[in-house]
């Protein structure tokens, strides 16, 4: 069952056009990862979700219901804001309280949500602090227990953990994705990290400028990006790119490299014209074994850059730059020769003109 | 409505749609804007008062109501305020409190600004030993009554030989307007990036090189805040006026105070308010000038350093 | 090798140390000299000149025993609370009103807020011509056929502060706004967010989560207006002049009296350190709260 949609919203600030005729459909029990550059609108979107912003047009869905016009506290969400907006002169069992005893419910209830929650987010030992006195994970897990306590169906995440610092980063992803799986609920996440993305979610909105650009699960928007824009913002370092001339015969030319394009997958058979030849810089196979693959290259390492786990290399072909990585433990110095190979099954090819994956 | 209701779950276009309507006359609206509108006369009122009664004739005023306009316009209250209004038995009128104000105000506004902007800028940028101390101590200072040190600056002025002249009175405003103008500069050039300062350090500018040349060019806005609460401010000083200056060289304030108060003679509100109103004007428009500037002034009196 | 360093570390930074001198002088000689002066000399028999005769405590009883001075201290105390309390709550209130997202806010703003650039002597004599029983507000209201309507507070001794209060607060209640206003709007967007998810009126939000969390804000307010009521003088000048009779007396006018009209230096001096003391008492609390209280933070 469909557990969020929204129907062809507009949003508008004044005169800009913020959200464009957006469709989305969020299942039950989703993890939804919106995932954009700054200022593409996620938080907008997020915001018109909760009920914050009043929408421009289109209609918004919760669990079948029409919720364009509700109240944000009738729409059966919860949110978790990026600065925590915890309510600094309450406890913290003031403040996951505060909303419950404001909507009059019995005292015992109450306390059997603040004690549900406590325990599920560990924070029972700080019950009686205040905000101030908490570190920041403490303080996003209380946010976080704020929007469990209204015992909703559909959470919301505004870049929850940007304040963090990088360990307490990882922690709570985790903690957030053990969370999910243990209550089963629809959640909407807004981040610009793609690791957060990747790991979290179940499917991935990418955003630009107001619009979904790709709507699909982590796999597939890492091996099948719809478009040059998601294919060079996913990934890191980014994909590389090739100027390039599709021929119906499922050829490609490349400056001065013609290439057979066997085992790519196009979406309606072989093109012609102009195209970019993505290729990510993981699925670079170096030595000997390149030479088995289709197209295989001769270049000359610029700059390596160790980096433990892996280490990347920077290099030129036909005039582009182009960037390798590979494991941790190549033995390679700026300098060396290198035998590059591509294997066109992973290649992301995409219409000059149009940008789109052909 | 009612027959729409099965399809509600089935087609996507149904039920509210676009922005929720929010009607301009909701009852929200009415109590907020209506509110506003009586707050907004409130505060107008005395304004619109002293304008009307000044335009009319003294028989009008006897007869009508304050509020009422002038059924009869005439300037002749102004004209009177201005040249003719008695205090005591001398019978000149307000423009001579109008140019003792202004002989008053120029030269405190400048000189009051300059030593507080050097002030600040030593207090920012050079701070020594102790600066930190002395500058407490002023703050501290802007909160001490001035009941508590008007005497003593009698004393000083006599003195120096400067008691009921102007400049003893132009010493006073620059003394009274140190903390919180010192203030106001201190945060100010503080608040500028220091690399500026090093740079021109490292091209050998020595202090009042930097001064002149980099601190005051960048910091004219501050510059105008200063002086708009200065001029409004110095202008609207009653009490080291009356304290400090001689009859002949009293500001326009306690001229008017003088004049509208005064017990002798038929009551003529007519030019009282006339009067009245030519005091106000000057502050009146450096505030209707500098909108937001003003607001900014003043709120730099409430930041604390 | 100490002796010859001294001097250059005087004349270090020189131009700043010359730079600061008027700041230097006016702290030490004006701020801290003048007002240790004054207290010294309230312990003295001074009248028409100032005179080291110390008498004890005798200015002291003398002015604790005069009626005009316990007036005026009567009327400080109605006038400054209340001040505070209208000043405060309708600074608040305006504040919170002009934070509605409303049209006009600039103008809106500008009308409550032009009072304040008037000077009190402009304020006060206004009000004075409003209040007139002859012509203003009584006499309206008079004509509309409540022939009875009294409304006089400048010739009423049992009111007239309070005709007072009405002009200070027309003149004040703006810039309160002002700052409560930037009080307002430095509380973070999304704890208004979180409370409307939580289903929290608007009030409760204000009363429960925004004033808590303004606190400096209403502090900082607090002291302000408080330094104003101390120094309330021109107002009662220009409004009534202590009038009628004695009812509308303010310290500030005691003091002024004394020492200028009634040539008793020493109870002019004995009155201005009584009031030095009152605002030490709202001062020092808040200064051990601001600066004391951010360095146990640390
Ligand atoms: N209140 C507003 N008035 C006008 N424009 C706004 C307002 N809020 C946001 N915008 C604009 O709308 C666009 C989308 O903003 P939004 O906050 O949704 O971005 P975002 O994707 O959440 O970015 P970030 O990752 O930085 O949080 C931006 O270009 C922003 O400038
Ligand atoms: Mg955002």
């Amino acid at each position: 069952m469909t557990s969020v949609s929204i129907q062809n919203l507009d949003l508008n600030f004044g005169s800009v056009n913020v959200l464009k005729q957006l469709n989305l459909s969020i299942e039950e029990g989703e993890f939804l990862v919106l995932l954009g550059a700054s200022g593409c609108g996620k938080s907008t979107l997020l915001n018109c979700i909760a009920g914050l912003l009043d929408v421009s047009d289109g209609q918004i869905f919760i669990n079948g219901k029409n919720v364009t016009w509700a109240e944000p506290s009738d729409r059966g969400i919860g949110m978790v804001f990026q600065s925590y907006a915890l309510y600094p002169q309450m406890t913290v069992k003031g403040n996951l309280s505060f909303g419950l005893k404001n909507a009059r419910l019995p005292k015992p209830e109450i306390e059997e949500r603040v004690a549900r929650a406590a325990e599920i987010l560990q924070i029972e030992p700080l019950l009686d602090r205040k905000p101030g006195a908490l570190s920041g994970g403490q303080r996003q897990r209380v946010a976080i227990g704020r929007a469990l306590v209204r015992d909703v169906d559909v959470f919301l995440f505004d870049e929850p953990l940007s304040n963090l610092d990088a360990k307490l980063r990882a922690e709570l992803r985790v903690e957030i994705k053990r969370l999910h799986q243990k209550l089963g609920n629809t959640m909407i996440y807004v981040t610009h990290d793609q690791v957060e993305a990747m790991t979290l979610a179940d499917r991935i909105a990418i955003m630009r400028d107001g619009l979904v650009q790709q709507l699909a699960g982590p796999d597939e928007i890492y091996n099948r990006p719809a478009n040059k824009y998601v294919a060079d913002f996913i990934g890191s370092p980014a994909m590389n790119f090739f100027e390039g001339q599709a021929k119906k015969d499922g050829t490609i030319n490349i400056g001065n490299l013609d290439v057979d394009l066997k085992g790519y997958e196009f979406a309606d058979g072989p093109v012609n014209g102009p195209v970019w030849f993505g290729y990510r810089p993981e699925h670079v196979v170096l030595g000997e074994a390149a030479r088995q693959l289709p197209l295989c290259v001769e270049a000359v390492a610029d700059i390596v850059e160790p980096m433990g786990s892996d280490t990347l290399i920077w290099t030129k072909i036909e005039g582009v730059d182009f960037r390798i990585r590979t494991d941790g433990q190549a033995k390679v110095a700026a300098g060396d020769p290198l035998l590059v190979g591509m294997d066109p099954r992973y290649a992301s090819i995409f219409d000059q003109q149009t940008e789109e994956r052909v | 409505m009612a027959n729409n209701s099965i399809n509600i779950a089935a087609t996507a276009v149904s039920g509210p749609s676009g922005p929720k309507p929010r009607p301009l006359l909701s009852p929200r609206n009415i109590m907020i804007y209506s509110t506003l509108f009586i707050v907004c006369m409130y505060y107008a009122l005395p304004l619109y008062v002293m304008i009307v009664t000044s335009l009319k004739g003294m028989p009008e005023i006897r007869l009508g109501n304050i509020f009422a306009p002038p059924v009869e316009i005439t300037f002749q209250p102004w004209v009177k305020a201005w040249a003719e209004a008695c205090t005591g038995l001398d019978c000149s009128g307000l423009s001579k409190g109008f140019w003792n104000s202004v002989k008053i105000l120029i030269p405190s506004a400048a000189l009051s600004i300059l030593i507080a902007s050097i002030n600040g800028y030593a207090l920012a940028n050079w701070k020594f030993k102790g600066s930190e101390v002395f500058f407490t101590i002023l703050i501290f200072g802007a909160f001490v009554p001035y009941q508590v040190i008007i005497y003593p600056i009698v004393i000083i002025l006599r003195e120096l030989g400067l008691f009921g002249k102007l400049p003893g009175l132009v010493l006073v405003h620059v003394i009274f307007g140190m903390p919180i103008l010192t203030l106001l500069f201190r945060n100010y050039f503080t608040s500028l990036p220091e690399e500026l300062f090093k740079a021109a350090r490292v091209d050998g500018a020595g202090f009042w090189g930097i001064y002149f040349r980099i601190m005051v060019p960048m910091s004219l806005p501050i510059f105008v805040v200063a002086l708009i609460l200065q001029v409004t401010g110095i202008w609207n000083d009653f009490l080291f006026g009356v304290i400090y200056t001689k009859p002949e060289n009293y500001p326009m304030t306690v001229q008017l105070n003088n004049i509208v108060n005064s017990v002798q003679g038929v009551k003529e509100y007519n030019v009282n308010m006339a009067a009245t109103m030519l005091t106000g004007i000057v502050p009146l428009i450096i505030y209707f000038a500098s909108g937001k500037l003003f607001v900014r002034g003043i709120a730099a009196g409430a930041v604390k350093g | 090798m100490a002796g010859a360093k001294k001097p250059v570390r005087i004349l270090r930074n020189l131009n700043a140390k010359v730079a600061a001198l008027p700041m230097i002088t006016t702290a030490l000689v004006i701020f801290v000299g003048c007002t240790i002066w004054t207290i010294v000399h309230s312990f003295t028999n001074s009248r028409l000149l100032p005179k080291l005769e110390f008498v004890g405590f005798d200015q002291y009883e003398r002015l604790w025993s005069t009626r005009r001075w316990l007036v005026s201290i009567e009327n400080l105390a109605y006038f400054g609370i209340g001040s505070l309390v209208f000043s405060l709550v309708i600074g608040f209130l305006l504040a919170a009103l002009l934070d509605q997202k409303i049209r006009f806010e600039n103008t809106v703003r500008t009308i409550i807020l032009y009072p304040f650039a008037l000077s009190f002597i402009v304020t006060g004599l206004v009000w004075q011509w409003i209040l007139n029983p002859e012509f203003g507000i009584q006499h309206i209201v008079r004509g509309f056929g409540f022939e009875n309507f009294v409304f006089d507070p400048l010739y009423n001794p049992d009111i007239v502060i309070f005709g007072v209060l009405i002009a200070g607060l027309w003149q004040g209640t703006g810039f309160i706004m002002v700052i409560m206003l930037s009080g307002l709007r430095g509380i973070d967007g999304e704890i208004w967010k979180a409370s409307r998810i939580d289903g929290i009126p608007k009030w409760k939000t204000y009363l429960f989560v925004v004033i808590p969390m303004m606190r400096p804000t209403f502090v900082t307010a607090l002291v302000l207006i408080s330094a104003g009521i101390i120094k309330v003088y021109d107002l009662v000048v220009a409004q009534t002049n202590g009038g009628p009779g004695i009812a509308s007396e303010v310290p500030a006018k005691y003091v002024y009296d004394s020492m200028f009209r009634s040539q008793n230096l020493g109870q002019g001096f004995a009155a201005s350190t009584m009031m030095l003391l009152s605002v030490l008492v709202v001062l020092i609390p808040w200064a051990y709260l601001e600066f004391g209280g951010r360095k146990d933070g640390k």
